[in-house]
Order: C-alpha cells, then sequence, then structure tokens
C-alpha cells in the first residue's frame, strides 16, 4: 500500500476513531461509575490510584421493575410493530409485483417518498388524528359507531401504530426484492398442481422469499428497539421504552453513569440482530 | 399469471393511503382559518404569517440550515474517502472492522450516538453549539454518503482509469478527468441525503446543541410535546415541501448516476 493510498483510509479513520470509537468506550467507561454532584457528574474510574469500577449500575438494571418494564415494552412493542410491518410488507410487495412492469418502480417510489418526509411530522400528523378530539374519533361519534371518544393517543396501540407507520417502506422494499427474484413459473407450477393461489403463495412464494422477509424483519425492528420519538409523543407513562428511559436518566435525574449503562445494555442487546442482518446482506452481496 | 387482482388493488390502496393520508391532513389543515384542528374554517394563510413573524423559529431555521450545509458537506467527504478506502485498496487487514465503523451510526440508535458524542464533548471540555451538531451530523450522514458512493464505485469500470493512465495521464489526473466525472452525480445525490437527514433530525441535535444552538426539529418537537397547533402544521408543510425537492433531486441524480456511462 503506497503512502498515498494510505492517505484515503487517514481521513475517515481518525474521524471515526474520535466521533465513534472513543464516545462508544467513554460509555462504556462511565457506566461503571457513580452519579455525584459535580462535574462533571460521574466518579472517576481510578481512585488513588487503585481501580473504583463498580457494577451497581447493572445490578440495578437487572433489579429494578422501571427498568425490566422498559426493556419488556420495548421488545413487545417494536415485536408486534415488526410483525405488523412484515404482514403489511408482503400484502404490498407482492401487490407490487404483480402491477403492470412499467407501473413498478412508480409505486416503489410513491413508497418510498413519505419515509423521506420529516419523520418528526409524520408523527405529529397521528397525534392530530388519534387524540380524544381528534379526526378518527370526530369521525366515528360524527357516523354514530361511538358514543365516547376512544382512547388511541398515549398508549401502546399508539406506539405499535406510529412504529409500523414510519418503518413500513423499509419493510418493503426487502421484501420486494426478494418477491421480484422469484420465476413466476414457481406458483404457476403449484398451481398446476392443484394449490390454490393463496396456497401457492404460502407454501411457494414465502418460504424462497424468507432471507428477504427476515432482512426486513431485522431492518425495521433493530431501530425500532431503540426508538424515542414515536413513544415519547405517541405513548403513556405506561409505555415506555428503554430508548425514553436512556432520555430520562441522563436530562431529568442526570444520573449518567445509568444512563451510560442503559446504552451498553441497548447496544448488547441489538448485537446479535445487526449481526444477522449483516450476515444476510453480505450473503446477498455474494450471490 | 399476471392478474392483478382486487386483492393485489386493495392492499396497494390501503398501504398507499395509509401512508399519505395523515401527512396529507397536516398539510390541508395548515391552510385551515379555524384555530381547531378538527374544524374547517375556510381557506387562510393566517398560520404561515405567525410563523414568518416568530423570531424563535426563523432562528432556529437558520441554525438548521447552517449545520445542514456543513455537516453535508463534511459527511459527502468522509463518507466518499471511505468508500474509495473500501474499494480501491483491496483487502487491507482491518477492512471489516473498518467498514463496520464507518456504518454503525447508521444501525445504532440514535440516542445511543447522541449519549456518546456528548459524553466526549463534556470530557474534553469543548462548548456545546452549532459545531458540535454539525460533527455529529457529518458522523452520522458520513455512513449514508458512504453506501451511495460506494454502490456507484462498485459499478465502475476500473479499465477507464487505466486506460487514461496508457494514454499518458498520471494517477491524480486520471482519477480527477475520469472516475469524480463519473462520481459527480452519486456525490450530489449523497449530499443531498445528509442534509435531509442533518434536517431532519431531533434526537442527536437534542444532546449536543448548546442553549444558543437549537435546530428547527428540537424547536418543533418542543412545541409538539406542549399539544398540535395550526402553526405546526404550516412548519410542517414547509418542512415537507423543502424535504420532498430535496429528495426528488437526490433520488433523479442518483439513478442518473446508476443508469450513466459506464
Amino acid at each position: 500500500m503506497t503512502p498515498r493510498r494510505l492517505g484515503l483510509l487517514a481521513l475517515p479513520l481518525l474521524w471515526t476513531a474520535v466521533f465513534v470509537v472513543v464516545p462508544l468506550l467513554l460509555i462504556l467507561k462511565i457506566s461503571f461509575a457513580e452519579a455525584q454532584l459535580a462535574q462533571p457528574p460521574f466518579t472517576p474510574l481510578f481512585r488513588d490510584g487503585a481501580l473504583a469500577a463498580q457494577m451497581g449500575n447493572y445490578s440495578l438494571l437487572l433489579e429494578d421493575a422501571l427498568y425490566l418494564r422498559a426493556l419488556g415494552n420495548s421488545l413487545l412493542f417494536a415485536g408486534l410493530a415488526t410483525l405488523c410491518c412484515l404482514v403489511l410488507g408482503l400484502a404490498i410487495a407482492r401487490a407490487v409485483t404483480r402491477a403492470p412492469k412499467g407501473w413498478q418502480p412508480l409505486l416503489l417510489t410513491l413508497i418510498i417518498l413519505p419515509f423521506w418526509t420529516s419523520f418528526l411530522i409524520r408523527v405529529y400528523a397521528w397525534i392530530a388524528l388519534l387524540k380524544p378530539e381528534g379526526l378518527i374519533n370526530a369521525a366515528l361519534l360524527g357516523l354514530g359507531i361511538i358514543d365516547t371518544p376512544l382512547v388511541l393517543v398515549n398508549t401502546g396501540f399508539g406506539v405499535v401504530l406510529g412504529m409500523t407507520y414510519s418503518y413500513l417502506p423499509f419493510a418493503i422494499l426487502p421484501i420486494y426484492a426478494s418477491l421480484a427474484g422469484q420465476s413466476p413459473k414457481l406458483t404457476e407450477a403449484a398451481i398446476d398442481l392443484g394449490a390454490t393461489p393463496m396456497k401457492a403463495f404460502w407454501l411457494v412464494t414465502v418460504p424462497l422469499a424468507r432471507p428477504g422477509i427476515l432482512a426486513a424483519g431485522l431492518m425495521v425492528f433493530i431501530p425500532m428497539v431503540g426508538e424515542f420519538v414515536i413513544p415519547d409523543l405517541l405513548g403513556g407513562s405506561a409505555t415506555v421504552m428503554l430508548g425514553q428511559t436512556l432520555w430520562t436518566e441522563f436530562f431529568s435525574n442526570r444520573d449518567w453513569p445509568m444512563a451510560s449503562a442503559l446504552a451498553v445494555l441497548l447496544t448488547l442487546l441489538l448485537l446479535v440482530p445487526a449481526m444477522t442482518l449483516q450476515r444476510l446482506e453480505l450473503g446477498r452481496a455474494a450471490r | 399469471m399476471n392478474r392483478f387482482s382486487p386483492l393485489n388493488l386493495a392492499a396497494l390502496g390501503f398501504g398507499l393511503a395509509f401512508l399519505y393520508l395523515p401527512i396529507l391532513l397536516v398539510v390541508v389543515f395548515s391552510f385551515n382559518a379555524s384555530k381547531l384542528v378538527t374544524v374547517w374554517g375556510g381557506f387562510s394563510l393566517h398560520w404561515y404569517g405567525v410563523l414568518f413573524s416568530s423570531p424563535a423559529y426563523l432562528e432556529a431555521a437558520w441554525h438548521s440550515l447552517q449545520i445542514g450545509a456543513v455537516a453535508a458537506t463534511l459527511a459527502t467527504l468522509l463518507g466518499t474517502l471511505g468508500a474509495l478506502a473500501l474499494t480501491r485498496l483491496g483487502r487491507f487487514p482491518g477492512r471489516q472492522v473498518f467498514a463496520g465503523l464507518m456504518l454503525a451510526p447508521m444501525v445504532l440508535p440514535e440516542v445511543i450516538l447522541g449519549v456518546a458524542t456528548l459524553l466526549l464533548f463534556v470530557s474534553l471540555d469543548i462548548e456545546r453549539g452549532l459545531a458540535t451538531v454539525m460533527i455529529v451530523h457529518a458522523t452520522f450522514g458520513a455512513a449514508f454518503v458512504l453506501v451511495i458512493v460506494q454502490a456507484k464505485l462498485v459499478g465502475l469500470d476500473p479499465d477507464l482509469e487505466a486506460a487514461a493512465r496508457d494514454l499518458g495521464a498520471g494517477p491524480v489526473q486520471a482519477f480527477m478527468l475520469v472516475t469524480v466525472p463519473a462520481l459527480t452525480p452519486a456525490l450530489a445525490a449523497g449530499w443531498l441525503l445528509a442534509f435531509t437527514l442533518s434536517l431532519d433530525d431531533v434526537v442527536l441535535a437534542s444532546f449536543v446543541n448548546g442553549p444558543g444552538a437549537t435546530t428547527l426539529p428540537v424547536r418543533v418537537y418542543s412545541a409538539v410535546r406542549l399539544g398540535i397547533s395550526p402553526e405546526i402544521n404550516a412548519i410542517s408543510t414547509l418542512l415537507i415541501a423543502l424535504v420532498s425537492v430535496f429528495v426528488i433531486a437526490a433520488s433523479l441524480l442518483y439513478k442518473r448516476s446508476l443508469t450513466g456511462r459506464r
């Protein structure tokens, strides 16, 4: 490797080291400290020449019901929303593959476009729809379907709906890619052999698209677990997720070591799904 | 067997309605004369007037534009160098780790990147302000630029540059005259993408912005937390229009970069 070529690597490597690697190591370090009323607001890792690390934050994480509930909520809501994304994603992606060939690029563009219109605004739009005096309740009351407004916002339902809505385009694209790569002859053969189109879809199309479906699921599940804005705006006090707990520890309680321990836990939680996703993507690139 | 059944039509119709209706309602109600969110009080530009006479929003918008422009430029530089390193340096030791670290900001939850970067600035005693937001947005955007530019570089025939060398160009000259022009659309697409991401971010900016560096999304977010109001509809509509223009430009450029001369 010539020095000039090494120059290519120098700047991005240095930047990543300083602004990604060092910060992540700092989190790990501070997660073993204790909060204190000082500047900086945590105890040093070494005191009087001896290692003063302590596991208190981690043991509290695994004992305190507050953190366990946040963990459970994160996994539950992210899991449910992932399931919704996959079901809707399969139906919509399949419909796109069945549309006339000339339409497909336009349809895909239409599906991706809302993903780029501000994330915050799309979540905000749902508040206007879901709240007690919002449009959905106004419509249902006006039609006489319900007598009292439904509680839709500040609930787990709101969080799952908001996450499904925000991440759906992410799920549709990989599923579409794996469906579009399949020969239609395979389903035709199944139908010739007596399967109904629905049965052919479940027995032939879906199993063949499994890597794409798995990739889509991980791609939406990973960011959902750490989501902050959606549960904060559409959820309530009973639906607190890990990202929010981290935020509260950091900003409201000023317990930086606890926030760091939560960040480490969240990273560990997502490490296996992220590595599986990377392997799936690499596998697809190799094919 | 290419029947487009009613079931498929229903799935598409439902899907697109689900994706677009909420946004459409925000846009429609931004022109509502009434303060109530569910009652149509006639067409009015009142809320846009309120917005443009609010110094807090204007200042935040100016911050966001400055941050977006600088962060996108830095992200394009870093992402492009990273992509070049990954495609041109062969299988150097630690290549996978380097790629993983460059892409990590894309996968890591934003709260983690936000907390981590803030801890860095605090430990180094760096005062928080516009510059700190620019840095974290550049780190975030570089991952996306890397993906876009790398996709283009992989599709680029290395023989073209070799041909330029055979015809007497030096390595730098060959790179500047052959590879850079071919990369330009991808670079522009990457820049626009990084700019859009910066303009959209709440979480990272909330962690690392100082008291005098509130960005537009952070300002909108604190307003949304207090409840919905017609001004937010108006500002949302403006942001949707702005971001749509950028995204359409980016996707047109990207498409041209992939289908363009190879």
